[in-house]
């Protein structure tokens, strides 16, 4: 029985720890682009985790080579990696596909305001109580318009506004 | 040897409908082969699940994939819960299909179905942006008849998820069946879908993340992802690791199973998919989640008092805030969305309790939420059929209009309520028992509030049950009267409610049924002896015909 050498190596190591912080960083952002990015730069942490707990790098992961005494990394931490590389190509396809429609309704891919966050912004702004269909309260402008008005991207400020003059006043997701 | 044994039925619930969805994506263009597809798979499916909660009953069943035996290969087992989970769970799925079936999802036919309102929504879309391109070249944008491959889809990941034997086998099975709900939320790519579905898709990632982190860990700290191995060797290792792993399990279950903090994506992407594909993520993903956190919590982890008090703690918080959300709100979709996530506290509060009974009450309480809520939902897409609309500012008299559906609509909201005899009071009973049992002052405050969250139910279904269908419309508008509603969809909701119903029935077995599955996940020797009979790991990784003969390609 050959057993692993199972000190991880430090530059492993650090490289998980700064694709985990960048990767949670960029989940934070607004723009679905950005959270894939991030949600990549996570899943090739946890990765590279699970590849640090199959022990060290430099033997082949297969059994049956030069001699039974050679050293042999765990396949199955490798195994395990190629399952999830595979599930994360297959979810970013998705995700891609999923801001580019976005972008292609709303000219933006920014993940949008909870409808009933808004809801209930506008019903503190009127100060009213909310037993009414409070859909139909002030400026006339629906809720689902409004939310998709609301940006916090500054690069493009004329986008959103350009077509939809009314959710000037109410842009800047700040509900 | 005979091939055709139990555990030939253990693989079928994940090959049958994945083999099934391949074939109908081949065939989209024949969409009554398709239909004949899908039913034909769900239906060996619930006659599998069914073979297994038979055979189950004593020991569990294990399947060695590919013949590669544990703790080496992937093996599926089918232990008591497991088969239980997936015979409910199959019975739902199938149901929901012959529903969407008859609604329209997957053909565009019909006048009122939510998908040809859609292909509107996108033909105009698509007018806008091009307005010269021909027919011919829009229709072949409109969506194609992708809803029953992914509904598929969606029940093979059930299934994987309810057998897995070991943790990377539970995380595929997670994934395959979070993809297809990835598709089904957004079927068709409207504006609201894809406003609710970046937020769902967005959660979902994260916590599948964890997921895998979570299962990292637990592989570099044990040298295992085998379930039964784990259950061996997590208690062995330093308990700072263990709580580190088991915190973050239970924090990627979470997300999934929506417990409080981590709730609020749930209310607000559910509602807008098609009513079936609500009913049926409403009914068995959240289920999904918590069967995650009653199998890891209970068969692999040894007792940890201090999360057991933060569990009791967001069971309650989950409970409360849940059915306060639900009064609150003035769509009836919205409203049954809450109440799912509170009714999640009352699993979470019996698994919490770390008992024998309070799990036997989770369980018993689990088969009972997948019918009731499942059922509420497809009602519900009844009413919105019949009248166009789910909010109820908008509703009024039904009652009078369709006698049929107010009585759908009241006995699956009475149960969910926990009104005497239907099966949601028998579950709830079970779980302030096993509450009063425990005894402790947590456990007396969470019994108090499970009754407080049960009075508050009753009060949100009765406030939608009277606004939509004993008041008179608010507008005072007639519906017309000519419009009937499809056999196909009544009859599996129908079907549905008289399940839940018949819980109450066969109250007494089933509840004996939930006991013996507890125990078996509570005391882990049942499950390690049916993966390991003589107590050793079997499989060593080494084929016999590549160590005899290494000429050999393949073992």
């Amino acid at each position: 029985m050959i057993v692993l050498d199972t000190v991880p190596s430090g530059a492993l190591l650090l490289a998980v720890g700064v694709l985990f912080a960048a990767g949670v960083y960029l989940l934070l952002e607004r723009s679905l682009t950005r959270v894939l990015l991030g949600f990549v730069l996570l899943g090739n942490g946890v990765n590279l985790a699970i590849l640090v707990a199959g022990g060290r790098a430099g033997a082949p992961p297969i059994t049956g080579g030069a001699g039974a005494t050679e050293p042999m990394s765990d396949p199955l931490a490798q195994a395990m990696i190629l399952t999830s590389i595979v599930i994360t190509l297959a979810l970013v396809a998705f995700v891609l596909a999923m801001a580019y429609r976005s972008w292609q309704l709303h000219e933006h891919d920014e993940v949008q305001d909870d409808l009933e966050d808004a809801r209930i912004a506008r019903l503190a702004e009127h100060d009213v109580p909310s037993y009414a269909d409070s859909d139909a309260l002030g400026s006339g402008a629906m809720l689902d318009e409004e939310a998709v008005a609301a940006r916090d991207e500054v690069a493009f400020p004329d986008a959103a506004t350009r077509r939809r003059p009314d959710s000037s006043a109410r842009g800047g997701g700040d509900t | 040897m005979n091939p055709w044994t139990v555990q030939t039925l253990v693989p079928l619930p994940v090959l049958v409908p994945l083999f099934a969805a391949g074939l109908a994506l081949a065939l989209h263009r024949y969409d009554r082969a398709q239909r004949i597809i899908s039913v034909a798979a769900l239906s060996v499916v619930t006659v599998a699940a069914a073979g297994l909660v038979v055979f189950a009953r004593d020991a569990p069943v294990v399947y060695d994939v590919g013949g590669w035996a544990a703790p080496v290969g992937v093996n599926l087992v089918a232990d008591p819960l497991a088969a239980l989970m997936l015979l409910v769970s199959s019975v739902v799925l199938l149901c929901v299909l012959l529903y969407s079936m008859a609604q329209g999802i997957a053909d565009s036919g019909d006048r009122a179905a939510p998908l040809v309102h859609d292909t509107e929504a996108i033909r105009r879309i698509l007018e806008a942006q091009d307005p010269d391109a021909d027919e011919l070249r829009r229709r072949n944008v409109l969506p194609v008849a992708i809803f029953h491959p992914t509904f598929l889809i969606l029940a093979a990941g059930v299934g994987d998820a309810f057998l897995a034997g070991d943790l990377f086998n539970l995380f595929v099975g997670f994934e395959v069946l979070l993809a297809a709900s990835y598709v089904l939320l957004t079927l068709g790519g409207t504006v609201e879908r894809i406003r609710a579905g970046s937020i769902y898709v967005v959660v979902a990632l994260l916590s599948s993340i964890l997921f895998l982190l979570a299962v990292g860990l637990a592989y570099g700290a044990t040298g295992t992802v085998n379930m039964a191995q784990l259950a061996e060797r997590l208690p062995e290792i330093d308990p700072g690791v263990r709580l580190g792993i088991q915190a973050l399990l239970l924090l990627a279950f979470g997300i999934k199973a929506a417990i409080f903090p981590l709730s609020a994506w749930l209310p607000d992407s559910y509602p807008t998919a098609p009513a079936p594909v609500t009913a049926v993520f409403a009914g068995l993903l959240t289920k999904v989640g918590v069967y995650a956190i009653l199998r890891t919590q209970t068969l692999l982890f040894p007792r940890n008092e201090a999360l057991e008090i933060v569990l009791l703690v967001l069971a309650l918080a989950t409970m409360l805030i849940g059915i306060l959300g639900a009064v609150a709100q003035d769509d009836v979709k919205r409203l049954l969305s809450f109440t799912l996530v509170s009714h999640i506290g009352y699993m979470i509060f019996g698994v919490a309790l770390a008992t024998q009974a309070g799990t036997a009450a989770a369980i018993f309480y689990v088969v009972h939420h997948i019918t009731v809520q499942t059922a509420l939902f497809l009602v519900v897409g009844l009413v919105e059929r019949r009248t166009g609309t789910t909010s109820l500012e908008r509703l009024g008299s039904l009652a009078t209009l369709a006698p049929g559906l107010a009585v759908l609509f009241f006995i699956p909201a009475m149960s969910l309520a926990g009104v005497p005899p239907l099966s949601g009071f028998l579950g709830k009973v079970g779980l302030l028992e096993a509450g009063v049992l425990d005894g402790s002052a947590l456990a007396w405050l969470l019994v108090v509030g499970s009754v407080v969250t049960s009075l508050l139910t009753l009060y949100a279904v009765i406030r939608a049950w009277n606004k939509a269908f004993w008041q008179p419309r608010p507008d005072g508008q007639e519906l017309p009267e000519e419009s009937h509603l499809p056999w196909g969809m009544v009859g599996p909701t129908a079907a549905l409610v008289t399940i839940g119903v018949g819980l109450t029935v066969v109250a007494g077995p089933l509840y004996d049924y939930a006991e013996r599955a507890a125990s078996t996940v509570m005391g882990e020797e049942a499950y390690i002896d049916a993966v390991f009979p003589d107590g050793a790991p079997r499989g060593t990784g080494e084929s016999d015909e590549v160590t005899n003969d290494t000429g050999e390609d393949q073992p």
